[in-house]
């Protein structure tokens, strides 16, 4: 029994990363669509879900127990196959993305074997691909349950949303491709590391500065592709009741509710690991007491719901919120006592800190952008975003030239 | 069987049925569909061979965006189940002797082989995007930049023929 835990030890360690990643993947989901309703709610001064629980902090339970719960009907007339395929599919690409992207740069050494945060070997060279292969595929889940589910809205939803994501394909992967001749590389923990070459430099050495205008037709791009508003027109709900999902209930439902969700966080991982240095820290690289900064955004913020957790009005309010304040104000402790631990954690908490900064942007959009119209989207993205992001590559391109041929640079 | 041998013949078989589904499926969008396994299966093919790159744009080119195109057109035009003629009926029994010429052409092929002919995993040059982009962009330039004309050209013709009540 031992030995055979030892000869397929990197499998074991492989299943054991995709089954806890996917538990923490699909929680954050779950508390994305809470933190979703909550900003979008105080954005137009409402309160946003706060009966379940204290905050409403139990409503994502409460969706998925309805959810699971909900009566399944399968329409007339419906393509049987493909209309069970299209949400799986959703499912499975939206998941599969994740499993490339790399978390963290130091792997932790436990029962003698290193493990990297994040599924795929940090060495794979066609980390942004790989990546894009999956999003070209994710446009069957979408397209599919349109055309499947025997509905002239679902149909023209589902149109929309394949004329959509080949149209904003194109600019997303033009508006990267700046990037990655910078790094010389596909590797998504090279183009990482190829930010770091001015350690002294902190957030200036990000691609960020030099790649604004890849950044920003990639965002766009990438909000287009992720069928997010503005850009929600497979899903207009004045126009298609729900578009591509108008027949879809219950747990089908949710498979594309939780893909949606799902790619918003890729997106936001791309964003960062792209153009805002990954899990390179803002500061310079000597300022060695900025370790402590996880600290010091979580035990003032574990102190803060712990003085609001006493005077909630309902009684379990005051019993959960000072325990996970405890919880939360702990963990900043024990990272200020752990000098090992803290330097550990650097890396995912700067990772992880933008991508949560990419996802707040994404909700704001939605409570702040109107819906555009068909024509406009189209010639948003052929017209303007294309062309500049085609701008973007042959200006990088010079760039490079020009250092290669009068600094000598490599 | 080492494990390389297994995902082979799981990816192989998955292309084979996916060709052969392709064309006794009924309806347009089933065979499309059955064409994107074929693309996937031959994707991974080109991984376990060590080709990264070109797995990688073989689904990003064919998987995505190329089947897109087929299935958007497919539902764009609600293409219905395909009727069969007389004269498509007629069809199956020459197809059916080409298919057996074909597969003993084939088979012939590889019993005589030598071990030369057998593909290996790719290493090196000729595997990573640097070794594709030197032969494409430096020993193969010329006829790269003829492709892309020809596409231009192609693209033109398409919009000139889109426009041609506006003209």
């Amino acid at each position: 029994m031992n030995s055979l835990l030892t000869a397929n030890a990197d499998l074991i360690i492989t299943v054991v990363k995709i089954v806890l990643l996917l538990f923490i993947v699909l929680t954050v989901n779950a508390y994305l669509t809470w933190f979703e309703r909550k900003v979008v709610a105080h954005i137009q001064s409402r309160w946003g879900p706060h009966r379940v629980g204290p905050h409403g902090l139990l409503q994502p339970l409460a969706d998925g127990v309805k959810f699971l719960f909900k009566e399944d009907p399968t329409p007339a007339g419906v393509d049987k196959f493909v209309y069970y395929l299209a949400p799986l599919l959703a499912l499975a690409l939206a998941l599969t993305s994740i499993a490339l992207i790399p978390f963290g740069p130091d792997p932790i050494r436990l029962f003698g074997h290193d493990i990297y945060l994040g599924i795929v070997p940090p060495d794979v060279n066609i980390g942004i691909l790989g990546l894009f292969a999956i999003t070209a595929l994710g446009v069957y889940g979408v397209a599919l349950a349109g055309w499947s589910s025997n509905n002239k809205y679902s149909l023209l939803g589902g149109l929309r949303s394949s004329a959509q994501m080949i149209s904003y394909e194109l600019a997303m992967t033009m508006s990267v491709v700046g990037v990655l001749m910078t790094a010389g590389t596909f590797n998504l923990k090279k183009i990482i590391e190829a930010q770091a070459h001015h350690p002294e430099w902190g957030i200036l050495s990000w691609n960020i500065w030099p790649q604004i205008l890849g950044f920003f037709c990639f965002f766009v791009a990438a909000i287009a592709e992720t069928n997010r508003a503005p850009f929600d027109l497979p899903e207009a709900e004045s126009e298609l009741v729900a578009g591509f999902h108008t027949e879809y209930a219950s747990f089908k439902f949710a498979m594309f509710f939780i893909a949606e969700y799902t790619s918003m966080i890729t997106v936001s991982c791309l964003c960062s690991i792209l153009f805002f240095g990954g899990w390179l820290s803002p500061f310079p690289a000597s300022w060695t007491f900025t370790h402590y900064f996880p600290s010091l955004v979580l035990i003032p913020f574990g102190l803060w719901v712990i003085w609001d957790g006493v005077r909630y009005e309902t009684l379990f309010g005051r019993i959960i919120l000072p325990g996970a304040g405890t919880a939360i104000a702990g963990l900043g402790v024990l990272f200020v006592l752990f000098p090992n631990v803290n330097h550990f954690i650097q890396g995912p908490f700067w990772l992880l800190s933008k991508i949560f900064v990419f996802l707040f942007v994404y909700v704001w959009m939605r409570g702040t952008l109107p819906r555009f119209r068909y024509d406009q989207l189209m010639s948003f993205g052929w017209k303007l975003l294309l062309p500049l992001s085609i701008l973007n590559v042959v200006g990088t391109s010079f760039v490079i030239l020009a250092k290669m041929t009068w600094w000598g640079a490599k | 069987m080492t494990a390389p041998l297994v995902v082979f013949f799981v990816l192989a078989g998955l292309a084979v049925i996916g060709a052969v589904s392709l064309i006794l499926q009924e309806h347009p969008i089933h065979s499309a569909l059955s064409l994107i396994v074929v693309m996937v299966a031959l994707a991974g093919l080109y991984l376990l061979l060590g080709a990264e790159f070109v797995a990688a744009v073989q689904i990003i080119v064919y998987g995505g965006a190329i089947m897109v195109l087929f299935v958007f057109v497919i539902m764009l035009l609600n293409a219905g189940v395909e009727e069969h003629t007389s004269l498509s009926k007629m069809a199956g029994a020459p197809g059916l002797l080409l298919v057996v010429a074909l597969g003993g052409f084939v088979a012939a092929t590889i019993a005589k082989s030598t071990e030369s002919v057998q593909a290996a995993p790719q290493t090196g040059e000729i595997a990573s995007t640097t070794g594709i982009s030197n032969m494409l962009f430096k020993d193969f330039v010329y006829p790269f930049e003829l492709t892309s004309f020809l596409i231009l050209v192609a693209v033109l013709g398409a919009v000139v023929l889109a426009q041609r009540e506006k003209l």
